[in-house]
């Protein structure tokens, strides 16, 4: 039922401000709830769109949707052209450490003094050097997120966002491994971004180029007559083909032979090589491929015979394991799964894989084969918000344009709902079914972490350098989005209770509580 | 007098009706289970360690245990003949070893080839056959909770694990121990949100009973532990990480829950996991501590009817890898402890360790499937039947080992 808000907004619009106003004047606050002008009429399925696509519906959003039209939207979305962030959340990651100095020379620097002060013999001293290297490691990890939530918060590819999240937890890395706090901002930014919406087989590649993944599945430490599989195995389990697809136990143990040497080498100059070897060997950044660690031997890999030749076997194994059908069928139920918000229909899956297949495992256009299916259009509104979509939806609509200074207090309650950027121990990354968010302790904790944000801006406007005053702002959930969109959808026992509440912190602590705002 | 003596028929009670659906009979048995997961396969053979076997020793030339020798304290711990206990473990879990409350069950583990950390502790929490469709909605120990009926269960983890996933009867609170415990949301938020949830259309994720349980569940747990608090904040020295989950889920089995699920991850050591000394070495003596503080809280009678089972999805491989360290594998030790516990032995199916009997020539094989050893312990220890034992472990005989 797609009928115009705008209509049924303009008979509303009457009550809803009076309502408003006496609240305002009940709890002593300024708030001025001024009806925001927007262009087109947005309708109820756009609005769900929206809370399904983006990081939550927001002013901005909902113009947008109404200007263009829900199918131009979209096709933006697949496509995006602009990642341009408002100045003041550009200006917070302009400042940042690990968006001024590129990777290799930040990692190389950190284990410098890493190295440096565990060589100081002096305890006392040896500790202070060692608390300074892991508070500044600490700091790395925070921008990271604090970058990864500005763009969720912010950015107008939306859609890329989300998808950004998306493969990180399906490519998953965890920073408190070894040195890993120092590179999991530009694993997210340089390996699984620009890939987020275009071929799975660069997406692959890039991962597996990544000094972040190749650490964290101890690649790096995989070599000739010394075989560590770990890697190779989540490469066909968890990232590609998915277990029980056909693969044995033989093809992980030929696929860690052929990943023998690719690593990481933090020194400046590559390593003294036999004269053979040296036409062979790799190296971008921190990413190598070592000749002298690499099983030279043939292999036979997924039926298919592969001589050793060096880095071209990787090449060729990620060639075929992106063109597998398994793989096509098991990245599409992955996004089915996880825009549906429920297991998918096989059906489905079928035409997303069979999509996959025909466009060389090109992402937005599965996406758009799901996003264009009746199933999909069936289940908005009827998923359940992981702890991530709950806390960035409810920034985005209690502050809409006015950007966060410190997103440090959303990094935290990330962390205690359980699902904490980059913060998964396990390669399997974060579980997408509603059934693992929605248990008794969880709901409780995000009842508090409602409280946290409706009561107040909670720190999200206190720059963590101290660089300035903290600047008041409080969340403004009823304002004119929620008049327009929200209130006329909710039930009458959430109406009840919210007309019992006592202060606008109150009302906010329950609306975020609302079963209403836990559905996307 | 044991345990099994004490069941005594229960039989004539009215059936339990929940939810609108009519449950049989609670079963007869009594007392307690903790089921604890050490998630990320856990290297069994350096912890509960086969130091009589020559191969061993070859297998493992850097990390292996050595035999057990007084002189050395980075010896193995003499278990019998063939078997050592970690060092690591000397002052926590030896003790009751000696004591006869602890026993190891190796050669255990699942059918599941996989060498999945995720695929086998679904199996495993699941506890369907292998082969047949699954139902993801429907784990082994909310299966036994809906079979016993008046329970109560609960997890100790941050999630309602798969394990607990599906019970008709109740919805399985969890809750994680590890900070403060104090409720933020005051008593008549509280019901202002319950009268959001309650009644609501489309509920289909059973939020209502989700949100009820969860703040049901705060207020049981502080209250339980609101004395441990104030000592803490009198300065008292707390233990930390799973010492200090494992002490405070013993005071909440000792006065309100009985049926329990806790997890501890961080075993998956494909890289430098060190032998007497080292990362796995310092894990285990945590999960130790923990053990053996959950004993030593839950008290003297309420541990004489207590069973703790810790399991692991899968074994590690028999020889250490090129990092010092193990792949996935497939044959693991279980561990089954408490007060009525007939332990101090190493119990069920054992084989010769050697090259040719290892599986597929890397691993130890599975003698005791778990569905057979779980489904054997809460046998006994409910005094279940065989048709609502099968609506636990369908198409698994229990394995009588005796232990209980």
């Amino acid at each position: 039922m797609e009928t115009g808000i705008m209509a049924a907004l303009a008979a509303r619009s009457n009550r809803t401000v009076s309502t408003s106003a006496v609240r305002c004047a009940l709890f002593g606050l300024v708030c001025a709830v001024v009806a925001v002008p927007v262009s087109a009429a947005p309708v109820l399925g756009d609005a769900q769109l929206l809370d399904r696509l983006t990081w939550g519906i927001d002013a901005d959003s909902v113009r947008d949707i109404g200007g263009s039209g829900a199918s131009r939207w979209l096709d933006a979305q697949l496509r995006p052209t602009s990642s341009a962030l408002p100045p003041v959340a550009q200006a917070q990651i302009d400042a940042m450490r690990i968006g001024r100095e590129p990777l290799a020379r930040l990692v190389v620097e950190m284990d410098a003094q890493n190295k440096a002060a565990n060589a100081i013999a002096d305890p006392a001293q040896k500790k202070i050097a060692r608390d300074a290297y892991n508070k500044t490691m600490s700091d790395l990890g925070r921008e990271a997120q604090s970058r990864s939530l500005l763009y969720d918060l912010y950015a107008p590819d939306q859609l890329r966002e989300q998808m950004t999240w998306f493969w990180f937890n399906h490519f998953n890395v965890q920073a408190d491994k070894r040195d890993i706090r120092a590179m999991v901002g530009d694993y997210e930014d340089q390996a699984i971004r620009p890939h987020a919406l275009w071929r799975f087989r660069d997406l692959l590649e890039a991962t597996l180029r990544h000094p972040a993944m190749l650490r964290y599945l101890d690649n790096d430490q995989n070599a000739a007559n010394h075989i560590n599989e770990n890697y190779a195995r989540e490469i066909m389990e968890l990232h590609s083909m998915g277990v029980g697809s056909g693969y044995t136990q033989k093809d992980v143990q030929e696929l860690a032979r052929i990943l023998t040497g690719v690593g990481v080498d933090l020194k400046p100059d590559s390593p003294k090589l036999k004269p053979q070897w040296q036409p062979l060997y790799l190296r971008a950044g921190l990413f190598e491929f070592n000749p002298a660690r690499h099983d030279f031997g043939d292999k036979i890999f997924l039926g298919h015979d592969i001589p050793g030749e060096g880095f071209g076997e990787v090449e060729r194994a990620l060639d075929l394991i992106a063109a597998a059908p398994a793989t096509a069928n098991h990245v599409s139920a992955e996004l089915a799964a996880y825009f549906l918000g429920a297991p998918p229909p096989p059906p489905l899956v079928a035409r997303m894989a069979a999509s996959f297949r025909h466009s060389d495992g090109d992402i937005a256009t599965v996406l758009r084969t799901l996003f264009r299916s009746p199933e999909f259009k069936a289940s908005l509104g009827r998923g359940f918000k992981d702890p991530v979509h709950y806390a960035v939806s409810a920034v985005r609509l209690a502050y809409g344009d006015r950007v966060i200074l410190n997103a440090d207090p959303l990094s935290g309650w990330l962390q205690r709902m359980g699902e904490g950027l980059f913060a998964h121990e396990t390669p399997d990354g974060y579980p997408i079914a509603a059934s693992a968010w929605s248990g008794p302790g969880q709901m409780e904790t995000r009842f508090e972490i409602a409280r946290s944000i409706g009561g107040g801006a909670a720190g999200l406007f206190k720059p963590r350098d101290g660089s300035a005053p903290e600047q008041p702002a409080f969340p403004q959930i009823e304002n004119a989005l929620f008049f327009q969109l929200l209130q006329p959808h909710l039930t009458p026992s959430t109406t009840q209770v919210l007309a019992q509440a006592t202060s606008q912190q109150e009302w906010n602590t329950l609306y975020l509580s609302s079963p209403e705002f836990m559905r996307r | 007098m044991h345990r099994r003596d004490l069941l005594k028929a229960a039989a004539g009670f009215a059936p339990l009706v929940i939810a609108g659906r009519a449950f049989a009979t609670p079963a007869a048995g009594s007392g307690r289970l903790l089921l604890v997961f050490l998630r990320g396969a856990y290297d069994a053979v350096n912890i509960v360690a086969p130091v009589g076997s020559d191969f061993y020793h070859e297998a493992r030339p850097t990390i292996g245990l050595a035999k057990p020798d007084p002189a050395d304290p980075d010896a193995a711990l003499p278990l019998d003949g063939d078997w050592a206990l970690h060092p690591a473990l000397k002052d926590s879990l030896y003790p009751l070893w000696q004591r006869k409350q602890l026993a190891f069950v190796p050669f255990a583990g699942t059918d599941d080839m996989s060498r999945s950390h995720f695929e086998t502790q679904d199996t495993i929490e699941l506890g369907q056959p292998i082969g047949g469709t699954r139902d993801f909605r429907s784990g082994f120990m909310a299966r036994l909770a809906d079979a016993l009926g008046a329970d109560r269960p609960i997890a100790f983890s941050d999630r309602v694990p798969l394990c607990f996933q599906g019970a008709a009867s109740r919805t399985v609170p969890n809750v994680a121990l590890g900070g403060n415990l104090k409720p933020a949301i005051d008593p008549r938020e509280a019901r202002l949100i319950e009268a959001m949830y309650r009644a609501g259309p489309g509920d289909e994720a059973g939020l209502s009973r989700s949100v009820a349980e969860g703040f049901a569940v705060r207020e049981t747990v502080f209250k339980s532990l609101a004395d441990e608090m104030t000592q803490a904040g009198r300065g008292a020295v707390t233990p930390k990480g799973f010492e200090l989950s494992a002490r405070r889920i013993g005071r909440l089995m000792r006065d309100q829950y009985d049926l329990a699920f806790v997890d501890v991850g961080g075993w998956d050591t494909h890289v430098n996991q060190g032998g007497a000394q080292g990362y796995l070495a310092g894990r285990i003596g945590e999960l130790g501590r923990g053990l053996a503080g959950f004993a030593e809280e839950i008290g003297p009678d309420a541990w004489r009817d207590t069973t703790v089972v810790v399991v692991s999805e899968f074994g590690r491989t028999f020889r250490e890898n090129g990092d010092k360290s193990t792949d996935h594998g497939h044959g693991s030790v279980y561990w089954v402890m408490g007060g009525g516990v007939r332990g101090g032995r190493l119990a069920g199916a054992q084989v010769r360790i050697a090259a040719d009997t290892l599986d597929q020539q890397r691993d130890l094989p599975v003698l005791t499937d778990y569905r057979g050893l779980l489904g054997g312990l809460v046998q006994r220890q409910y005094g279940l039947g065989a048709d609502r034992l099968a609506s636990i472990f369908p198409n698994a005989d229990p394995v009588a080992l005796d232990l209980l």
